[in-house]
């Protein structure tokens, strides 16, 4: 452990591609007080994670960590050291520009107000469907519980995803 | 029904314009916006809540890293917000915990942070009031030198010279003493909650010149900035840019202080500040709801007629009035709509107190009045035995009848009887199976009690204010539409594209709006009071149809016809019925040319709209724990634009301070010190996904008389029935009547007399 705390630079890999920072106040170095909501957003410009509240509550800024989402406003970049992240740009089929299936079912059921809650809930949306295909709505309404919508695009958030769980049933 | 069938779009979901954006993270909100050389700007703010300040030493600050201005009241501009002009953007004195004491702009937020701390204040404490009736005695405290008693003045011509502030006609005395049951009392919606959209407010703010100012905000109506801000401040020209705005209910029309503070920093520095508040600062020190206190009372017949109201509406706007003013203008005017009485006697005081002042949010007076004085109206019903959603249905105003609204004036309603729309609402719901009568639950299981409950609301600002758009046909049979609008959510931006797209008879794709920003679009007054449909519509609608009618006079000569015979669908020009030989516009307008109508929408308070609520609650009455089942709305929208839209706006009546301030949402405001003990998202309560009611809405399409579309809008009164219709399902799950918002258990167990009622100090 005393060795790992006197590295001075750290790895991750964010939607494929991977980034080397050093340790540091700079502007593109991340410092040890850095969470990932601003290393994403301020140093790699991916301002699709959105900052809701801050504060751990509304789950605006959640991303993926190695697959698990996770808020990024509560997690510090220097703990993501190693670790595979995704976020919303990330979603896309880098080849083909495909949207996600999630993506699409949200545009399809204009599953979105104004829009600030919707990466979250869409990342939060592809880790369930990642370990459970096949969720019930009281499934979805689990894992979703800590996303905020002031809108309420609760019903059509649900009816966007119970469409891709009953398509894959046919 | 049968006019959707005709239109291509109209009426049909279609994807957002903006939907990729959106989904794929690539729609920029203020806080995703980088401008060359910007600085951060931060807000020091007062621990007290009335306060004069002794001394302030700004030395360390202006030294720390990176730090490039520092302001305080003694080297601010003098701009004042506020209506009428009475807030200065920093003051010698503070007055509620979390005002503006000092500004700092630095070259990173964490360094503009890190200098306020080392500002150095000292403040010579006053006593503070919060409670409206304290506010007006005679040993007060007072906020403004400029409003004894901290009355602060009613008659500030928002909606011009006889703007309203009060209601008075008839003759109360003969209408009580015509009344068989006379219900008195005082009902109080003060829990002040907060619209708190997801995004907290920012602004950047750039000077290009002494007198030339650009803003870039989180706006709901594009032009506000513009339209509000330069009488405040000495009358720089601004140029206003709205991005995509996080959600707003109101709050974001303008961000007035943010804004302020990022001009003021920017003019320090001469560079471009960006201010974008917390969520603590969104909670602690921008928009609340207004406290809304109504003493009064109310007469009505056996048949549920109305034959008297009278009261004082005591109105709490916190530490300054935003628009409060208008707020009660409006208020006053929905209340009527609601009430069809012939004898009013309801009087105003706007009052100021020492906690973050209120400011505009969804249902804008009506909903704050109407949640007062319907617990009142609760008891006359009781007396009377009177079903209300029979006597709602009997109030509401009818066509031909006349209201006085927020100008002052009569205005005569040519909307539709709603009454069908109320009953469909009322079957789909079930009304008459679970209405078991007055203070009686619908059904009892053990300690858990299911009640039902209604609530309905209109308002005649759909036509509201001025609208003006250009559409501009170009020769690739692409159509911009010139119009200032922003999106913040209800899809009006594509709603919009719609209605062009349906009159120029285009695919949808070839229709687009061009960014909300004031230079390049004509006058609109924003997406408030449902006014998107109808105001907006209309004006993009008739510049459309003006293009297409100069685009005919062009095509004539070349079609050897007149204007009046030709048609155009998909890019071509043609005589009626002769589509196979038609032109396309390149051929007509010309490659080097564009093609451009304008179309302007003047203000129509005749068509309120209308929205019926319907809810089930179950209480345990052992926990004290209140739940929503089930809610029904009911309206007519004369014609569906958007389905997933529309859907959205009720549904969000949920949030928004709307249903639930009723159940758990609320400001808490510790008396003592002036703190707010709520300032974060897990101590102030929301709804989760967990926790969804079922909820359906009943939508008529009875054509109205509005544009081409006969459509009017509704979004903005979603919220407004809810928590009366909560309180009255509560108070008939329980089997007495409740008071007090929101219901949380504590009151809930008291009102049963289950736990002990607090003493009073």
């Amino acid at each position: 452990m005393a060795k790992d705390q006197k590295r001075d630079s750290i790895v991750l890999t964010v939607n494929d591609a991977t980034h080397e920072f050093e340790i540091g106040d700079h502007r593109y170095q991340v410092a040890a007080c850095d969470t990932l909501a601003k290393t994403l957003r301020e140093t790699l410009g991916l301002s699709g994670t959105k900052v809701g509240c801050n504060q751990g509550a509304c789950g605006s800024c959640t991303v993926l960590l190695d697959g698990i989402p996770v808020l990024s406003c509560m997690t510090l970049t220097v703990e993501c050291d190693g670790k595979q992240i995704t976020t919303i740009e990330g979603l896309q089929d880098p080849a083909t520009g495909r949207l996600d299936e999630i993506q699409q079912a949200f545009i399809d059921h204009t599953a979105f107000q104004c829009g600030f809650c919707t990466p979250g809930i869409i990342m939060a949306s592809r880790a369930l469907l990642d370990c459970n295909p096949s969720p019930t709505e009281a499934d979805i309404k689990d894992a979703l519980a800590g996303h905020f919508c002031r809108c309420i695009s609760h019903y059509q958030v649900l009816e966007a995803l119970q469409t891709i769980t009953e398509k894959k049933k046919l | 029904m049968k006019f959707a069938k005709e239109y291509r779009f109209i009426g049909k979901a279609t994807p957002r314009k903006d939907a990729v954006e959106i989904v794929t993270g690539k729609a920029k909100y203020i806080d995703d916006l980088e401008l060359p050389r910007m600085l951060h700007g931060k807000v020091l703010r007062s621990p007290y809540p009335h306060a004069l300040i002794k001394n302030i030493n700004t030395t360390g600050a202006e030294k720390s890293r990176g730090v490039k201005a520092v302001l305080t009241y003694k080297n601010v501009p003098r701009w004042r917000t506020g209506t009428p002009r009475h807030a200065r953007i920093l003051d010698k004195k503070v007055r509620f915990v979390g005002d503006a004491v000092a500004l700092v702009a630095a070259e990173t937020a964490q360094m503009a942070r890190e200098a306020l701390d080392l500002i150095e204040v000292s403040y010579g404490r006053l006593p503070a009031v919060y409670d409206v009736e304290q506010a007006i005695e005679s040993d007060a405290p007072q906020l403004y030198d400029e409003f004894p008693g901290n009355l602060i003045p009613l008659d500030v011509p928002v909606f011009g010279p006889r703007t309203l502030s009060a209601v008075v006609h008839g003759d109360v005395e003969q209408g009580f003493d015509a009344s068989d049951f006379i219900a008195e009392g005082t009902g109080a919606y003060e829990n002040i909650p907060n619209p708190l959209p997801l995004e907290p407010p920012g602004v950047i703010a750039e000077w290009s010149g002494p007198n030339s100012l650009t803003v870039w905000s989180a706006s709901q109506s594009a032009c506000w900035h513009r339209l509000f801000m330069p009488s405040r401040m000495g009358f720089p020209d601004i140029r206003t840019i709205s991005t995509q705005c996080g959600g707003s209910f109101g709050s974001k029309n303008y961000s007035d202080q943010p804004m302020f503070y990022a001009a003021a920093l920017a003019r320090a520095t001469d560079r471009p500040v960006k201010v974008c508040f917390s969520k603590e600062e969104q909670f602690g020190a921008f928009v609340l709801r207004l406290g809304s206190r109504f003493r009064g009372k109310i007469g009505i017949k056996k048949d549920g007629t109305v034959k008297a109201v009278q009261g004082e509406w005591l109105v709490d706007t916190g530490a300054f009035s935003g628009f409060a003013q208008a707020q009660v203008a409006v208020g006053l005017g929905e209340l009527q709509l609601m009430l069809r009485c012939p004898n009013w006697d309801i009087k105003t005081k706007l009052i100021c107190t020492n906690r973050n002042a209120s400011g505009i949010v969804r249902g804008f007076g009506g909903q704050e009045l109407e949640s007062a004085l319907i617990p009142i109206l609760m008891h006359a019903l009781e007396q009377g035995g009177i079903d209300p959603v029979e006597f709602f249905k009997k109030n509401y105003v009818k066509p031909g009848e006349g209201y006085t609204w927020r100008d002052g004036n009569q205005w005569v309603s040519r909307s539709k009887d709603y009454s069908e729309a109320f009953e469909r609402g009322a079957r789909a719901f079930g009304w008459d199976e679970k209405w078991k009568g007055w203070f009686k639950p619908t059904a009892v299981n053990s300690s858990k009690r299911i009640g039902v409950g209604v609530g309905v609301h209109g308002n005649a600002d759909v036509g509201e204010d001025v609208s003006e758009a250009y559409v501009r046909l170009n020769p690739d049979a692409t159509v911009n539409i010139h119009a200032c609008v922003a999106e913040p959510g209800m899809g009006q931006r594509s709603s919009l594209c719609k209605m062009v797209a349906e009159t120029l008879k285009l695919p949808l794709e070839q229709v687009n709006l061009t960014p909300p920003d004031s230079l390049i679009n004509p006058f609109d007054f924003g997406l408030v009071g449902s006014r998107g449909t109808y105001a907006v519509g209309s004006a993009v609608i008739s510049a459309a149809e003006d293009a297409r009618q100069k685009l005919f006079e062009m095509a004539a000569p070349v079609l050897k016809a007149a204007p009046d015979e030709l048609d155009s669908e998909d890019g071509m020009v043609f005589i009626k019925g002769k589509r196979d030989k038609g032109v396309p516009w390149r051929t007509v307008v010309g490659l080097m040319h564009t093609c451009t109508g304008f179309g302007r929408f003047e203000p129509d308070y005749c068509v309120p709209n209308f929205i019926a609520m319907f809810v089930e609650v179950e209480v345990d009455t052992e926990t004290g724990k209140l739940d929503l089942l089930r809610v029904v709305t009911a309206t007519d929208v004369g014609q569906i634009i958007d389905p997933p839209s529309l859907a959205g706006q009720l549904h969000g009546s949920i949030g928004s301070a709307g249903i639930d301030t009723a159940i758990f949402e609320e400001s808490v405001l510790d008396r003592s010190s002036g703190q707010m003990l709520n300032l974060n998202m897990v101590d102030y309560k929301w709804r989760s996904f967990a926790e969804l009611p079922r909820f359906d809405n009943e939508i008529l399409e009875t054509p109205i008389q509005t544009h081409r579309f006969k459509a009017v809008g509704i979004g903005e009164v979603s919220t407004s029935p809810g928590p009366s219709a909560v309180l009255m399902a509560a108070s008939n799950a329980v089997g007495k009547p409740l008071s007090g918002y929101p219901l949380t258990p504590d009151k809930i167990l008291k009102a049963l007399g289950k736990i002990k009622k607090e003493r009073k100090k």
